[in-house]
């Protein structure tokens, strides 16, 4: 019995699902087992929400101890795990799963295909993650216990060498946060080579490449993006624990080992892994800012283009992060050019945006409001990445407060807000149920406040002296009022994400019925039913445009005709 | 009168904006308790913050019509009928455009680009001039030692040099060594930070143009107490300068008066780390302490010097800069008092 009315004929088994009371034991079994990608991605979501919590509430407890000076609310030691914690986890554990997991929800749905090329893959690549950040969280309770927060790593989440070698950092912390990124590492590999090969070979008819959702294209940029960098950072690692326990010289600065050479495998993974971790919020503003503005998006073939053109500059940017290193001053030219240039793709992303809202009718929902203040932040981080690009400032402005501010914009401003965005877009389709937009509203307007309090703020204790990674200042220094106001935005951010957090649970419950296609949107996951069933199409969907919902609902002004 | 209530916001609100744009520029030239690094004092540090205003006006022009056109759109083009469910014209892109803000963005690279490569070249390659002052800086796991090797003097953490100025320019040349991890050696006032790697020789150079003090610290976690391993930069007149020398010069002070607190450090085992010249004690992994208190700091600048903290510094370190690789000797009171009399008088 197949559905006639609605978008695309037949894509939608209306049998209605068998209802069972499923026992606990049964319920867990069906997702530790599952092979689902839209499980799968929830479970990814899951985890990077819980560390998301996690992170948020060591960075609030490394600003409890940054608001007043020469404060002894944290040990130097405690102080330095919680960094080395956060920075870690946001990064690896909080960044990257959330990309999974939108990625594994949603691409297969907006290809119109009924699950991920490898599904066991995709299992496999999950619970490697998720062992991963269970080994690196162990560290607070493995060896010496918890006291003084165990063995936790505490040499940054660039960890340089040799402060890691056995000589500077004997205990396991080091062991610990090399072996889980090794692991998180091939996690994320699986589920890379997963969207590749989902994205070139689970399309549905008429659905080519260029006809494909940004979204989809974002994500196998991203996925080609991660095979390349983390390759680098693996080998790294591997070669960080040869040293400490076999005896390799790689970075054994006493032993004619290099210091230098580990930032280098750092940074070629480090700098593109910023890309890796903003592509996702590129992804999401391409799909909700056309459908709030109800206008295709402007110059998809340049988006495509520029998505692809700042993978390939980004791979040639990465001693930026080494201007203080005493490279010649032709290494150092060279640099400040090669990511100069990675404003020029940026900037045509941005232009886009604001063309495709141009003309529009912009409806200010709670997606669009986050995406709107993604844009503005998008624009002031990379304002302050030029900055930083330009070598002799950046010899002032690296490792100090400026660089916090300006990466946070970046991964706060314009990702997580990306993310968030996408959270109340794509909730409705994964529920059912709209998630409430009086919360959202308070939600948005709580985050946009203690944000900018926060990170607005922090570019000018960076301009003040203010180096990153110390657990205290002197007084006199004069840091004290702008960090205690850095600290009180920080506290109404967690308020804000609490809220959040809050509505994700009662909109489940409680949360207006949403039907197939609330925001009147235009790509196929809108077409089949909320939450879409295990087999998401019981038709394979043919598409003759980017557009496919747009066809349907104006047959007089297809798409296609334009093609 | 009735708009009284309004005015207390809106004055402690510019009072805000007033105080942050302004705390990052110090008004008085010379040394300042803040260090930031729109108050240079040498030419480095003088040639960024210039190349830093020119960058920081051509990217708020560009933030001024970037964000401005995206504030309009979001203005003129939000939804203002929510009855009137009719589509807006579709518009798929248009090629003219889209090399219009391909091209713009490149040429203005471009402008910055030029711009920084002449400022790299002028400060990393500046020739050395004949009078430039020596200094190797050897950072250590949390303190910095100072040696200058044409006049034979070695210190710690407080580096003394002299002032320099268009006239007489006299620049000091640092030699960037570290015995143990990666540091980062930053005086914001003076010049950018260059790390302080091992096994990779570094070169940085200042020429401070106004006497005083100037503060910075070590800008790459280096371990634990990474946060008080602070930096002090003496910048003398040429006669304190030559004064300061010439006592640095001499060997340690010999006071018979202190003899049995000079026994204790030659016994004990301060001797294996530290060295005061004229004395069995030729240690190396802690700072020379041949003229102890011609500094004002202990602790790498986190401590006032004075007898009382000297004392507690030898009694329990850690008590005043936790996770300090000096350790707690667990000598009596009679033999702290005592080797903190004869520290006292290596003036």
């Amino acid at each position: 019995m197949a559905d006639q009315t609605f978008p695309i004929g037949g894509t939608l088994d209306l049998t209605p699902p068998r209802v069972a009371k499923k026992t606990f034991l049964e319920w867990m079994h069906e997702w530790v087992t599952t092979v689902d990608h839209k499980r799968i991605g929830l479970l990814y979501i899951w985890f990077s929400i819980i560390f998301l919590l996690v992170g948020g509430a060591e960075a609030l407890a490394l600003r409890i101890q940054l608001a007043t000076p020469d404060s002894h609310f944290l040990s130097p030691d405690t102080y330095n795990r919680l960094f080395t914690m956060h920075g870690t986890t946001m990064v690896f554990l909080m960044g990257m799963p959330f990309l999974f997991g939108f990625a594994n929800y949603i691409v297969p749905l907006q290809i119109g295909a009924r699950d991920m090329a490898f599904p066991r893959l995709n299992a496999f690549s999950f619970w490697l993650t998720a062992f991963g950040g269970a080994m690196l969280y162990y560290s607070f309770i493995g060896g010496s216990g918890l006291y003084g927060v165990g063995n936790a790593p505490d040499v940054t989440w660039w960890a340089y060498a040799p402060l890691t070698s056995r000589a500077f950092s004997p205990g396991h912390g080091v062991d610990y946060w090399a072996l889980s990124l090794i692991v998180t590492g091939i996690g994320t590999l699986g589920g890379a080579i997963n969207i590749i090969a989902t994205v070139l070979g689970m399309r549905c008819k008429g659905m080519t490449l260029l006809r494909m959702p940004l979204f989809a294209w974002l994500m196998l940029v991203v996925s080609g993006l991660l095979l390349i960098t983390i390759t680098p950072l693996t080998a790294a690692q591997v070669m960080l624990t040869i040293d400490r326990y076999l005896g390799g010289h790689f970075f054994d600065t006493q032993a004619g080992g290099s210091a230098v050479v580990w930032m280098h495998f750092f940074w070629i993974f480090g700098h593109p892994e910023v890309y890796v971790l903003v592509f996702p919020a590129f992804a999401i503003a391409n799909e909700v800012i056309p459908v709030f503005s109800r206008k295709p998006i402007f110059g998809y073939p340049a988006m495509v283009a520029a998505s692809v053109g700042i993978a390939f500059i980004s791979l040639g940017v990465w001693a930026h992060h080494m201007f203080t290193v005493g490279m010649t001053s032709v290494d150092n030219t060279f640099f400040v050019l090669s990511t100069e240039l990675v404003g020029v793709p940026t900037g045509i992303k941005i232009f886009n945006w604001l063309a495709t809202m141009w003309g529009g009718k912009i409806r200010f929902k709670v997606p669009m409001l986050f995406l709107t203040a993604f844009l503005f932040q998008f624009l002031i981080a990379g304002l302050t990445g030029i900055i930083l690009s330009i070598a002799p400032f950046d010899w002032q402005l690296h490792n100090s407060y400026f660089v916090i501010a300006h990466f946070h914009y970046m991964l706060v401003g314009a990702i997580v807000f990306a993310i968030f965005g996408g959270f109340y877009y794509w909730y409705p389709k994964v529920t059912g149920r709209m998630m409430s937009e009086k919360l959202g509203h308070w939600h948005f307007w709580l985050f946009l406040i203690g944000f900018h309090v926060t990170f607005d703020t922090m570019h000018f204790v960076g301009l003040m002296g203010m180096p990153r990674s110390i657990y205290n200042y002197d007084p006199s220094r004069g840091w004290g009022h702008l960090n205690m106001i850095i600290s009180l935005g920080g506290a109404v951010q967690g308020i804000a994400v609490l809220i959040f957090a809050f509505n994700l649970i009662w909109s489940y419950y409680k949360g207006k019925e949403a039907g197939n296609d609330p925001w009147d949107a235009w790509t196929l996951e809108w077409s089949t039913s909320s939450p879409p069933p295990v087999y998401n199409y019981a038709v394979e969907p043919e598409v003759r445009s980017r557009r496919p919902l747009w066809d349907l609902k104006h047959p007089e002004d297809p798409d296609w005709s334009y093609e | 009168m009735n708009r009284e209530w309004l005015r207390a916001p809106r004055r402690a609100a510019i009072a805000t904006l007033s105080l942050l744009l302004f705390s990052c520029r110090a008004f008085a030239a010379g040394p300042q308790a803040t260090p930031s690094i729109f108050a240079p004092a040498s030419t480095p540090a003088t040639d960024i913050s210039h190349l830093a205003y020119f960058v920081l006006s051509v990217v708020a022009g560009i933030f001024i019509v970037v964000g401005g056109l995206l504030t309009y759109v979001v203005i003129r083009y939000r939804d203002r009928d929510a009855k009137d469910r009719r589509e807006p014209a579709q518009i798929y892109g248009s090629n003219q455009i889209e090399l219009a803000w391909t091209v713009i963005p490149i040429l203005i690279v471009v402008v910055l680009f030029l711009t920084t490569a002449r400022m790299i070249f002028a400060i990393q390659d500046a020739p050395k001039p004949p009078s430039a002052l020596n200094v190797t800086v050897v950072g250590h796991q949390f303190w910095w030692e100072f040696r200058y090797p044409k006049l034979g003097i070695v210190t710690a953490n407080e580096l003394h040099v002299p002032l320099s100025s268009d006239k007489d320019p006299r620049p000091t040349y640092l030699k960037l060594l570290s015995a143990d991890v990666v540091h980062s050696f930053w005086v914001p006032q003076l010049a950018g930070k260059t790390d302080v790697i091992p096994n990779h020789s570094n070169l940085t150079w200042i020429d401070p143009k106004h006497p005083g003090l100037y503060v910075g610290q070590c800008a790459q976690f280096c371990g634990v107490q990474h946060a008080k391993m602070l930096l002090r930069v003496y910048v003398d007149t040429p006669e304190q300068f030559a004064a300061w020398v010439k006592n640095e010069q001499k060997p340690g002070v010999q006071d018979p008066s202190v003899a049995a607190g000079r026994r204790i450090f030659e016994t004990e085992a301060c001797m294996n780390c530290h060295t005061i010249r004229g004395t069995a004690a030729t240690g190396r992994f802690g700072p020379d302490l041949t003229h102890l208190m011609s500094r004002d700091t202990i602790a790498s600048g986190a401590v006032p010097l004075n007898r009382q903290t000297l004392r507690q510094w030898i009694e329990e370190p850690d008590s005043m800069k936790p996770g300090v690789l000096m350790p707690a000797m667990k000598l009596n009171d009679q033999q702290l008092d005592e080797l903190t009399d004869y520290l006292m008088t290596l003036k």
